[in-house]
């Protein structure tokens, strides 16, 4: 706890874990929008789309000043954007094409522009390329500054526009008879998602920005089946990656903070998908093994009063073959759960058989509790 | 001679560019036609985790090892894309997000702590150099050959012989997976070879071209074609085209700017793509020159 303290009060370590609170509070909301509407992968190519944007506002500004350079990746942001509308609009590719083309083809210009910029040898380029994969210890007050009035105004405009983002969201054909302005609201949420890659490119780059904008929301989705306490689950997730990522990264000097915030919330994710509380994968895992033992038992017992019953002796005793026979292989198992619970005994029938199994009051009882409980009592 | 060389070395990088490109526009036909375009982002990012853990494993950067080993995670990357999407949890647009992004942060927090100053570092993850492919050759029969060059031309080789093979399969099961499943033909398996080809080729592109412009190689020329024709085989045809004029118009254009040669490269996909809008037969935007000459013609 101490080091821990220790280490926030170290200046950069602050302005580090300020600036991915930052971005996770703001890509794990703005993200649940994009994630909600099936539009993942849309963060994936605006965030390679801004790399000609940054290395456009460095050649307009001269030096590596944040607001020209995040100015400059927005509006790439917003001209990426356009061309996946136009694209969509007069070509026969799929959504899937757009966003490949997209991405490559922007991301291609950045590069042909960053190796621009480094062999024209511009004085103040250096760390420009650290935008690919984020370079969160040259973070500055002033630019967390910014970075906080990005990331507010976004916040702002979901609070704002709520109910109309809510509404797009899940039911965009009754928005528009409502007369909410749909085209309008799409392109305002795919911005935001624009305006949350642009907090994130200095802490964790072009590159993994992406799982900043999905990780959160699908996380926060397994939990809760709200919008709402979507919508703040998510920022509390991305908050707490990008926090605890900040100070892991600190503990030794390959351990860059962009990939190890990322993988926390990628492991969060994965967590949840796998833990979370009745929609997880292993409740359900667990449920289901729990009903398919209850069937087969019901299975069994019911099987077994009928053939006591053709019998005409209650207490008549049953091979385990005979009822693998009947419930099909693998009933050792129950028989035993059901031995345990009362409801049958093991007898031995003759010495050269194999055990044999005969239910008891209680297992008749249940038998026939399970029979009238299915509504078709036996009447032979 | 020293002409000579420099032509040489012009040659070799333009060849090697056209390789990547036609290489990944075999594969990278089928994946635009089935709608999994963005199979090639997730997977190009995660063989970067497969490259640094074989090379970890076994102390080579490249050979038939790698290219194993990144058909592997190729594979992998998509089935655990399936094992999410299919829990009912995530969407499969998101599961691929969720997979690739951590198997990459994996793959470049490995680069960074254990193989600092190794022939991977993170920049050619990300851009490769094509440039310098003439730098690492082999000698065969006397003759220095990049070993690049030879990776990609077994690897354009073998996406070929496949996509020629089985031409008839891949279609069917590109159009109508339903009809292929009945007659036998298993589009599942083909569909997984098809994405192990890719991730082979991804990772013979990668000293070249690095782990993002392979998506320009992969998606953009196909999707040109796609524009250009409605027949399947012209589209792999027209596709190998583009990707192969895109090769040495970057090139050319990428010398006489000083900029970095497989971006210019990867951006010349991107021209094609806006001619392929303006002259496509069916496009809205079609120039009306291209028209009145088209309307001449019937």
């Amino acid at each position: 706890m101490n080091a821990v303290l220790q280490l926030l009060s170290n200046y950069t370590v602050q302005n580090v874990a300020a600036g991915a609170a930052l971005l996770g509070v703001a890509s794990g909301v703005l993200g649940c929008f994009a994630v909600l509407r099936r539009q993942s992968l849309l963060g994936d190519a605006l965030s390679h789309a801004a790399l000609p944007g940054i290395c456009l506002g460095f050649i307009v500004a001269g030096s590596r000043h944040l607001p020209s350079l995040l100015a400059g990746a927005l509006a790439s942001g917003l001209l990426a954007t356009l061309v996946m509308l136009l694209l969509a609009r007069v070509s026969r590719l799929k959504t899937d094409a757009i966003l490949g083309i997209t991405l490559s083809v922007f991301f291609a210009v950045g590069v042909v522009l960053l190796t621009g910029i480094q062999n024209s040898g511009a004085a103040g380029q250096g760390g420009l390329d650290s935008f690919l994969f984020g370079q969160a210890a040259a973070i500055l007050r002033s630019d967390l500054a910014v970075l906080g009035v990005l990331a507010g105004a976004g916040l702002l405009a979901v609070v704002a526009w709520f109910k109309e983002f809510k509404l797009v969201t899940f039911d965009p054909v009754y928005a528009a008879t409502q007369g909410v302005r749909v085209t309008l609201i799409e392109t305002a949420l795919t911005m935001l998602v624009a305006v949350a890659v642009v907090v994130g490119l200095q802490l964790v780059g072009v590159v993994l920005m992406s799982a900043m904008l999905i990780a959160p929301a699908v996380a926060a989705r397994q939990w809760v089946n709200r919008l709402e306490h979507m919508l703040v689950l998510a920022g509390v997730f991305g908050a707490a990656a990008g926090v605890t990522g900040a100070l892991i990264s600190t503990a030794r000097r390959g351990l860059s903070t962009g990939p190890v915030v990322v993988l926390i919330i990628v492991g969060i994710a994965v967590a949840s998908i796998l833990f979370a509380p009745g929609r997880g994968v292993l409740w359900e895992a667990i449920f289901r093994w729990r009903t398919s033992r209850r069937l087969r038992s019901h299975q069994l017992l019911t099987t077994m009063l009928r053939l006591g019953q053709e019998h005409g002796d209650p207490a008549y005793a049953t091979e385990t073959g005979m009822l693998n026979a009947y419930t099909g292989v693998g009933t050792a198992a129950v028989l035993r759960d059901l031995a345990r619970r009362g409801l049958v005994e093991p007898r031995q029938h003759m010495p050269e058989e194999g055990l044999h199994w005969a239910l008891t009051d209680a297992g008749r009882a249940a038998a026939e509790r399970v029979l009238r409980d299915l509504g078709r009592r036996d009447t032979r | 001679m020293i002409a000579g060389l420099f032509d040489n070395i012009a040659l070799m990088i333009i060849v090697t560019g056209a390789l990547v490109g036609v290489a990944s526009t075999l594969v990278g036909t089928f994946l635009v036609l089935r709608g999994n375009s963005m199979l090639t982002d997730a997977i190009s990012h995660s063989i970067v985790f497969g490259i640094i853990v074989v090379w970890l494993l076994s102390g080579q950067n490249s050979g038939p090892i790698q290219v194993l080993g990144a058909g592997l995670t190729g594979l992998l990357t998509v089935w655990l894309t399936e094992l999410l999407a299919g829990s009912g949890r995530v969407r499969q647009d998101a599961a691929i997000g969720l997979v690739f992004t951590g198997l990459f942060a994996a793959g470049v927090l490995l680069i960074n702590l254990y193989a600092r100053n190794v022939h991977i570092d993170q920049h050619t993850v990300l851009l490769g150099e094509i440039g310098y492919v003439w730098l690492d050759t082999v000698t065969i029969a006397g003759v220095r050959v990049p070993e690049a060059l030879l990776s990609l031309g077994a690897m354009t080789l073998v996406n070929l012989l496949f996509v020629t093979l089985f031409f008839k399969e891949l279609k069917l099961a590109t159009f109508d997976p339903g009809l292929a499943r009945a007659l036998g033909f298993a589009p599942t398996l083909m569909f997984y070879i098809l994405l192990g080809l890719t991730s082979g080729t991804a990772v013979a592109s990668f000293d070249a071209v690095g782990a993002i412009l392979f998506i320009a190689f992969a998606v953009v020329p196909a999707a040109s074609a796609r524009l250009l024709t409605d027949n399947l085989a012209l589209m792999t045809v027209i596709g190998c085209l583009v990707a192969i004029a895109s090769s040495i118009g970057g090139y050319w254009l990428a010398v006489y700017w000083n900029v970095s040669i497989s971006g210019m490269m990867a951006l010349c996909t991107g021209i094609f793509l806006a001619v392929a809008l303006l002259v496509g037969p069916r496009s809205p935007l079609r120039l009306p020159v291209i028209r009145k000459m088209g309307d001449s013609h019937l």
